[in-house]
């Protein structure tokens, strides 16, 4: 029994080493893992701001930017998110040879995003109660002033959970940047498996996504709790 | 001087005609109470006061200025015109002392220790100065409605609009925001007032309206018609609630 755990452990310890620690292997990872933040952080970014103003489109009044919103939505709802980065990276960008694909990428995480944001910021607009506005108004606040102090606080108290997980799916979604060959952390870990033939840096790389979403969620839990004080 | 002075006023949702001709003239001082069955249009006739609700004709005068002019600047309307709702409609993520300052501050940039103080001498005079570092989730329905008073009066309007505001209360709560709203009466604010309190309006009311599908039936002094209705539409309603 004992000697099966040691072979066990020897057979661990020399995968290891072959797979991340000859030739710097990890630097890959830790490379490919900062690209993934970096293409996630700004497209969380660009998503929430597409997502807001789509939904301000889907809302408004004025026929033309419901239209424009609704397009836009439909269409990035009804197409795969791989074939919306090769568009945008082998078409729309073309021309601009010298942009990093990292921004690339993240443009194209963002507007995908930000079809999803929409209609969860219009869902929590709206579930924000018709008096609200009301109240706003009648003590002669405008429609933007009511909208930005006491409609968009409360929406996003109740979208908090919503977006929180548009934000996991996002950041697992950024694992198809290795398709226009951007060295993202499951690219990274592709790559070691290709040199060593071994399963171990896709498990290493699985485990670092979940850790990854695991302390977005919790960060997400602790922002919520707060945002809900007013509630207790 | 004529508060607020209403002419041939009609309101249309779709086909359902809620207001057929609406004349009216309430001075300032005067405490207009509105009562009638549920469906004939006292709510919406005050809500298009203040433009809660679009009139579809006729017009409308606050203080000499007509509001139903598509030029007028509707906000600065209201700000002479609080109102109160049969839902309160407090903001809940703010506490009470912001849910008071908050129109002071951005509206009428007041300083934040103005409307502060404003605000304190508001909520002593509904009985609630202790709450104001709460939410209004911890408080009980009397009180978030005499908070909603409160809230409307740290805009100083010259017109005060009820619609319903003890229809949502616990029987017991009501007897507290009656309370203020005779204290506000006493002290000369012209009010509207849509309610089904019979009491508070043949109190405190300085006339009273009864409608009834658009239209008012009856109008004048409120003891008056409590006493001797004219119109058939008006005693069977006043035999059914008092």
């Amino acid at each position: 029994m004992i000697e099966w755990i040691q072979k066990t452990w020897q057979s661990f310890a020399e995968s290891f080493v072959k797979n991340f620690i000859v030739e710097d292997r990890y630097m890959l990872i830790v490379r490919g893992l900062g690209t993934t933040i970096l293409i996630s952080l700004m497209a969380i970014l660009l998503g929430c701001i597409i997502g807001f103003i789509m939904a301000f489109f889907r809302l408004s009044k004025i026929k033309l930017l419901n239209w424009i919103a609704g397009i836009y939505i439909d269409v990035i709802r009804g197409t795969p998110t791989v074939v919306q980065l090769l568009i945008i990276y082998y078409v729309i960008f073309a021309p601009f040879k010298n942009m990093p694909k990292v921004v690339i990428a993240a443009i194209s995480f963002g507007i995908n995003s930000g079809a999803y944001v929409a209609e969860i910021v219009r869902g929590g607009i709206l579930s924000v109660d018709r008096g609200q506005m009301e109240a706003g108004r009648s003590l002669g606040l405008t429609s933007a002033q009511t909208m930005r102090l006491i409609i968009i606080p409360q929406a996003i108290k109740n979208i908090l959970p919503a977006l929180g997980n548009e934000f996991i799916v996002l950041i697992k979604e950024t694992a198809i940047a290795g398709y226009i060959a951007l060295q993202d952390l499951t690219k990274a870990s592709d790559i070691i498996r290709s040199i060593t033939w071994s399963s171990m840096p896709l498990f290493a790389t699985a485990i670092i996504y979940f850790i990854l979403v695991k302390l977005l969620s919790k960060g997400l839990q602790v922002f919520e709790k707060r945002l809900r004080k007013s509630e207790m | 001087m004529d508060m607020i002075q209403v002419s041939g006023l009609h309101k249309s949702f779709g086909e359902l005609k809620v207001l057929q001709g609406i004349d009216q003239v309430v001075e300032k001082g005067e405490k207009l109470v509105i009562i009638g069955p549920s469906g004939s249009g006292k709510s919406t006739f005050l809500r298009c006061l203040n433009l809660l609700e679009t009139p579809s004709e006729g017009k409308i005068y606050i203080e000499g200025e007509c509001i139903t002019d598509p030029k007028v600047n509707v906000n600065r309307i209201r700000q002479k015109m609080g109102m109160v709702f049969q839902h309160f409609n407090l903001f809940p993520h703010l506490t009470v002392l912001e849910n008071l300052t908050l129109a002071p501050i951005r509206i009428k940039n007041m300083a934040k220790d103005q409307a502060e103080a404003l605000a304190r001498s508001l909520l002593k005079k509904v009985g609630l100065l202790d709450k104001e570092r709460e939410y209004p989730s911890r408080l009980s329905g009397g009180q978030k409605q005499r908070i909603a008073i409160a809230r409307a009066l740290a805009m100083q309007p010259d017109i005060m609009l009820f619609d319903e505001p003890t229809s949502a209360l616990d029987p017991e709560m009501v007897g507290e925001v009656l309370g203020v709203m005779k204290e506000l009466a006493t002290e000369g604010m012209t009010m509207v007032v849509v309610t089904h309190e019979m009491g508070f309006a043949r109190e405190v009311g300085s006339k009273l309206l009864f409608m009834d599908e658009g239209k008012i039936l009856e109008q004048g002094d409120p003891r008056t018609i409590f006493q001797d209705p004219q119109h058939p539409r008006t005693r069977e309603f006043l035999s059914k609630v008092l």
